[in-house]
């Protein structure tokens, strides 16, 4: 949008959503814990964002976590944990130090039930949600190029036809078919990915459709046209450049949509299953602990917020770039 | 958008005709809904029977479920026995409710229309005046602010925001109930408090979805304002000495409506999948609640039911859009 113009804002969303992109592709080395590790389930369950607990090693191989660890007069470990203290003796603490133990965990955005860290596992959730928006868009884009561009320029009858097809999908409660679908196919994550990808390609394909259209019409065309190129060269070096960029923005938008319906399918228990996490099945296992762990379903979401944003940003900004006449 | 190459047919053939040709597509569009449930019942691993029944019905129940649903006969036989079962309303029975699916989606019906109507009613009440508003100070600090709430609004997961309401409204700050359409023995107050405890418990719930779906509808408004108000008849208006509110709204607003009108049959999908996760955190007993139930016990004939049902319902909207767009667009209407 002109009246924007190019305040640092704009570019930041497109860098936002790169980020984003890097920091799941980058999750086991940013990830300050292995997200799947159940520290010590019942010392460090549902504690909120910025906890410090100590680390105890147990002799028998077993970890606690425990709020304060310190020395007695006679030398024994004094451990509080789960509002009671505990003392062990020396041999059986294998970090023990001269005052406790050395080690600390913090759990930046809090721990789950499982005392599993919330910060580690919104991280490598990042790269379900991202990988499986990048597959459902990839295979969306694909079949909305060709059934937009078969609806466009095929022969009529099977033109008219597809045209049909893109509005009836398009009328069709998106979520309700998806939710069939994955109800009838168990899920697995790649499924989730195709189910969300063969279900989203229809606005890419009215779009692209729509364009063709309007290209078709232009003296350009007729006069590619009348210079005697042949149909391919006339779709690759003429129609397809010059309809992309629309496509290009509605891409765009189609990724934070992707995400947003993954995480409502994995919510309701039908998309990406744990123990692999994803934001909409972390969203759900707070849903229960909503009031006593509210972090546990209130950063998932966020981290979505986030991503959508970034990603619908990029999208409009890509577009006020790309068409001078969109406002 | 679709407008002129949808109003041009109509130009040519008539009111008649086109409104005819709506309804035609729009029966094509229901019998490609019930075709496509017949092919995703037929594609799902496991043979039909395995979807429709569970196993812990008896030998003789699956016996007559297969004879009825004509398994032991050639595809196209059975395709057209589900066709007939299902034109004359017979649309399997529910596992879970051992009821048939039918009846207890109509039950859950009148919940789900009215927590729709009354998040439709917030958003555009919500949408329009931020929109105008928005579209009159173009480009200025307030129409970028609300451009960047449409944004964030857009891109929030109506279910999270739900729970985050929930955290907020009904147990922070204890304004609303959580759950429910009512509260447990409302039955016995009279009809005036009866009411008033419905909408207590509507509220939540229909504000969080009409808020999440009026960002993407205020950001429509304002780019169709700034169109209309471009136009010469908005200088005509203002050369003739009205008022700044009389322009706005009587001649730059009115001719904003009528894609409004279209956008809300288009909208409907999108209406019905924000009920479903909404009644989903609320337990609201709407249909998004039954198929969630449907999909918690595995019961196919719910789920797809449901899915069907929706579909129609959505195409119902359209054509009434449709409809209603002949009635405001007097281009459509003298044909």
């Amino acid at each position: 949008m002109a009246e924007s113009g190019r305040s640092p804002w704009r570019s930041a969303s497109g860098f936002g959503a790169f980020a984003l992109v890097v920091a799941g592709l980058a999750a086991p080395l940013l990830a300050p814990h292995d997200p799947d590790r159940q520290f010590d389930p019942a010392g460090g369950q549902y504690r909120p964002p910025g906890t410090r607990l100590a680390r105890v090693e147990l002799a028998d191989g077993r970890t606690l976590l425990a709020d304060r660890v310190t020395r007695t007069a006679s030398g024994e470990i004094r451990v509080e944990r789960l509002g009671r203290s505990e003392e062990l003796p020396p041999a059986q603490v294998t970090n023990a130090t001269a005052d406790g133990v050395g080690d600390h965990e913090r759990f930046w955005l809090g721990t789950d039930g499982f005392s599993r860290d919330l910060l580690s596992r919104l991280l490598h959730g990042a790269r379900v949600s991202l990988l499986v928006a990048f597959l459902a868009v990839g295979l969306s884009l694909s079949l909305g190029l060709s059934v937009g561009g078969l609806a466009a320029l095929a022969p009529r009858p099977l033109a008219g036809g597809l045209t049909r097809l893109i509005d009836g999908f398009l009328a069709f409660p998106y979520l309700f078919l998806v939710i069939a679908l994955a109800a009838l196919f168990r899920p697995s994550t790649l499924l989730v990915a195709l189910i969300l990808g063969a279900t989203g390609w229809m606005t890419i394909a009215r779009l692209f459709r729509a364009e063709l259209l309007g290209l078709a019409e232009r003296d350009f065309v007729l006069a590619v046209r009348a210079l005697g190129a042949s149909p391919a060269r006339l779709f690759f070096h003429h129609l397809l450049p010059n309809a992309l960029s629309p496509v290009l923005v509605q891409t765009t938008l189609l990724v934070s949509q992707v995400i947003l319906v993954e995480a409502s399918l994995s919510f309701l228990g039908l998309g990406v299953q744990p123990p692999t996490s994803s934001w909409g099945n972390m969203i759900a296992e707070g849903r229960d602990v909503l009031t006593t762990a509210w972090w546990v379903s209130a950063f998932p979401g966020l981290a979505l917020v986030l991503t959508a944003v970034a990603f619908n940003h990029l999208g409009d900004d890509l577009r006020d770039r790309l068409d001078p006449r969109a406002g | 958008m679709s407008t002129t190459s949808d109003s041009s047919p109509a130009r040519r053939a008539g009111l008649a005709e086109h409104l005819l040709g709506r309804l035609g597509s729009a029966l094509l569009l229901l019998w490609m809904v019930v075709t496509v449930t017949f092919l995703l019942i037929h594609l799902a691993p496991g043979d039909p029977l395995s979807v429709l029944s569970p196993e812990r019905f008896s030998p003789e129940h699956r016996e007559r479920l297969a004879r009825s649903l004509g398994l032991d006969r050639s595809l196209g036989e059975q395709y057209l026995v589900w066709l007939g079962n299902f034109l004359r309303g017979d649309w399997g029975t529910s596992f879970s409710l051992s009821r048939p699916v039918l009846s207890v989606i109509t039950e859950a019906l009148p919940a789900t229309i009215l927590l729709a109507f009354a998040a439709t009613v917030i958003e555009y009440a919500v949408a329009i005046p931020v929109g105008v508003a928005a579209a009159r100070r173009r480009g200025r600090w307030a129409d970028r602010l609300l451009r960047f709430c449409g944004l964030a609004l857009y891109s929030t997961p109506v279910f999270w925001l739900a729970l985050m309401a929930i955290l907020v409204f009904a147990y922070w700050w204890p304004l609303f109930p959580a759950s429910h359409r009512a509260s447990v023995g409302a039955e016995d107050l009279g009809w005036g408090a009866r009411l008033l405890d419905q909408l207590h418990h509507l509220a939540l719930p229909a504000l969080v979805l009409g808020v999440a779906s009026a960002g993407g509808t205020a950001r429509f408004v304002r780019n169709r304002m700034i169109e209309v108000l471009a136009e010469d008849y908005i200088r005509l208006a203002r050369a003739k000495g009205l008022s700044e509110r009389r322009v706005v709204w009587r001649h730059g607003f009115r001719n904003a409506l009528v894609p409004l009108v279209q956008l809300l049959g288009l909208s409907l999908p999108m209406l019905l999948n924000g009920t479903l996760v909404v009644e989903v955190v609320f337990s609201w007993p709407g249909l998004g609640q039954r198929i969630y139930q449907g999909i918690l016990a595995r019961d196919y004939p719910l789920i797809l039911g449901t899915t069907v049902f929706s579909g129609a319902l959505v195409i119902l909207g359209n054509l009434l859009a449709d409809f209603a767009h002949a009635a405001v667009d007097p281009r459509v209407r003298r044909g």
